[in-house]
């Protein structure tokens, strides 16, 4: 692996840096709000991804030149960076953004109810909600819970 | 009809915008029943949408039933450059079942949400199912990969939402929500990287040409991790063992009319993806290459055909055994396609229909029992199958229909794979699959019991459940019934979309010859 290849690819090294950091966030944490930043940032991370395919070497941002009219000139010789790239992640960051803001509401009524935000909380809440309804039906159907 | 290229410019007839009508009918009630926000007028408005949906989907799944296919051009924009809607034997065939499960739910929604969810919510409930029966059907119909990952995002975050609504009855659902919009989004998050490598090597989105242009590239290192990053996406929707940490408790605390629908449709769209990525998309030789199916996709659908079973039968609540049950006939549903044979995909597709079914009777069961004993554990539903006689009997054969006892839906699924089985001489195979049916048994048996051979508890509201309940349920039952013992058009449909997918992209043919075809199927 040459220093050239490294380089050439950065933004690539890149994305699995962040997308890896991401991922580390959503499972290690045990904060339901850092969880979520953590899935943002999983999912930044593709978008780079994304957009670094669209590069296209020598290519310039994808609009025709204008003459002094204002009419399209279009001209065969001019490289074009890909745009559809960056189309695809104008809906992923919508889809990114609801996501995040319906994860958050999520908190506030899990926050609500449970009074917390951590998962070693609101476990121990579930694990004793659990425990007393297999104490209940568990023994109302002689113990063959 | 007009020439090949011009028929969807020119597409002046209802038929023919009939691919988009499906998507679009539930996607716009979704709005308008948040702009009209009366409470009288969501749930017939809902109610008319999946009525219209059905009929559209039952007139492309007869329309393709012949093994052609319809290809729509979105605003006339030809494939691969625009979007195309194309519906074959294989998603016509889902769409069927989606369609039909919400159609046939939302009667029982009625009752069921007004005694589930606070009055407030029930507006923006419909407007969520409406636009999670968009999501999922938009998922199936669609030939383009990155279409797939917005309608999957669609019907995922609805998904989130309606789980979360069963929190008025259980604190939990919120939690449920929670980590099923972690775990989904992660799955959808690598469904799309995975997409995002498919592009770079074909810098198409159009699932036939990129088809088309990984013919020959098996030994390409981004195909394969794009491959590896798809079925593990799709895996964590699908909750194939042991993706499937998310449904249980998203299935338990749900409310009973959106575990019904989601049991019924949300997972078995997600095995439609991926089925048909790896069979359309990849190729079957290239998935045969990877050795997949055989190291990691069968022996994890034995796995789960037996844990999960394991785990049922040492349930204590009647709707959280449903949900274990569902992890293991999802390993019925991924064994036929680890074993990469017509016959096997049959099978898949023949289960995936007949288990949607055989859950909505159930669950449905349970929505009913819910109402009248206020909770589904064993020791509380005890006694309610004899004083809620039409509800028992319908959760006793859609019991059957999940042993798989001969003259049921669920038969007819396991003999197909069974034959499959043999068909590669695999004896040992078929016999492990009637030992995990005889699991089945004990589970199911559990339930039988607690409804009719114990006392009535007297808390409960010894009553039947409302006629508009009661009524749903026995249309699915009663379907369960017919297609166990009428297996003809079940079989017939799944065969003729095995056929199509075992062909690989011949199935989808090039798109110049695309448009042809479209043509003469009109």
């Amino acid at each position: 692996m040459t220093l050239e290849f490294f380089l050439g690819h950065v933004n690539y090294w890149l994305f699995i840096i962040l997308m890896m950091t991401g991922f580390y966030i959503v499972v290690s944490r045990g904060n339901y709000v850092k969880k979520i930043v953590g899935l943002n940032i999983f999912q930044v991370a593709v978008f780079m991804l994304y957009i670094s395919i669209g590069k296209v070497t020598g290519g310039t941002a994808p609009i025709f030149p204008t003459d002094s009219q204002g009419k399209i000139k279009v001209d065969p010789d001019i490289v074009y960076s890909n745009p559809l790239p960056h189309v695809l992640i104008l809906t992923a960051i919508v889809v990114g953004i609801a996501t995040t803001s319906l994860g958050l509401a999520l908190i506030v009524r899990i926050r609500e109810e449970y009074n917390s935000i951590e998962e070693d909380d609101i476990l121990e809440i579930e694990a004793a909600m659990a425990h007393a309804e297999n104490e209940e039906h568990g023994s109302a159907m002689g113990g063959r819970a | 009809m007009a020439t090949a290229t011009e028929v969807h410019h020119t597409a002046l007839t209802l038929t023919d915008h009939l691919p988009i009508l499906q998507i679009l009918i539930p996607f716009c009630t979704a709005p308008l029943i948040v702009f009209f926000g009366s409470r009288s007028l969501a749930w017939p408005m809902a109610f008319i949408s999946s009525l219209l949906s059905l009929i559209i989907a039952t007139t492309l799944l007869v329309s393709v039933s012949d093994g052609s296919y319809i290809s729509y051009h979105l605003g006339g924009w030809a494939p691969p450059v625009g979007i195309e809607y194309r519906v074959d034997a294989a998603n016509a065939f889902v769409l069927f079942l989606i369609a039909a499960t919400a159609t046939v739910v939302m009667p029982f929604a009625l009752k069921s949400v007004a005694h589930e969810i606070p009055k407030r919510n029930h507006t923006l409930f419909y407007a969520c199912f409406m636009l999670c029966i968009t999501g999922l059907m938009g998922v199936v119909i669609t030939g383009d990969a990155f279409n797939v990952f917005v309608f999957l995002e669609i019907s995922s975050l609805s998904t989130y939402v309606l789980v979360s609504q069963g929190s008025h009855r259980d604190k939990r659902a919120l939690t449920a929500a929670y980590d099923y919009l972690i775990m989904g989004t992660i799955g959808a998050t690598f469904f799309v990287i995975g997409i995002g490598f498919l592009y770079m090597t074909t810098g198409t989105l159009n699932m036939a040409d990129m088809a088309d242009r990984l013919q020959g590239q098996g030994d390409n290192r981004t195909v394969q991790a794009a491959f590896a990053f798809i079925v593990v996406g799709m895996g964590l929707k699908v909750a194939m063992y042991p993706l499937h940490l998310w449904l249980p408790a998203a299935y338990n605390y749900a409310p009973s009319a959106v575990t019904t629908f989601l049991a019924a449709t949300a997972t078995k769209a997600a095995i439609y993806v991926i089925i048909r990525f790896m069979f359309t998309v990849f190729q079957p030789d290239f998935v045969f290459d990877t050795h997949i199916l055989i190291w990691i996709i069968g022996p994890l659908a034995l796995l789960a055909m037996f844990a999960a079973s394991l785990i049922a039968i040492f349930q204590t609540n009647f709707k959280r055994m449903l949900a274990y049950s569902s992890i293991a006939q999802i390993g019925y549903m991924m064994l036929g396609v680890a074993m990469f044979s017509t016959t096997g995909l049959t099978a898949t597709m023949v289960h995936l229909f007949n288990h949607g079914i055989t859950k909505a009777v159930l669950f449905m069961g349970v929505g009913a029992l819910m109402l009248r004993a206020g909770t589904t554990f064993y020791d509380r539903i005890a006694g309610m199958g004899r004083v809620m006689p039409l509800t028992g009997a319908a959760i006793v054969i859609g019991g059957l229909s999940l042993i798989g006892v001969p003259g049921t839906a669920g038969f007819i699924s396991k003999w197909v794979l069974v034959q499959a089985a043999f068909e590669q001489d695999l004896w040992w195979l078929a016999l492990i699959i009637v030992a995990s049916s005889l699991l089945a048994v004990i589970y199911v048996w559990r339930v039988v019991e607690a409804l009719y051979l114990q006392e009535p508890h007297p808390d409960a509201i010894h009553k039947e459940a409302p006629m508009l309940m009661v009524a749903p349920m026995w249309v699915a039952a009663i379907a369960c019934l017919y297609f166990g013992l009428d297996t003809r058009f079940i079989l017939d449909a799944a065969a003729t979309a095995a056929e199509g997918l075992m062909a690989g992209s011949a199935g989808m043919a090039e798109i110049s010859t695309a448009a042809a075809a479209a043509a003469t199927d009109h």
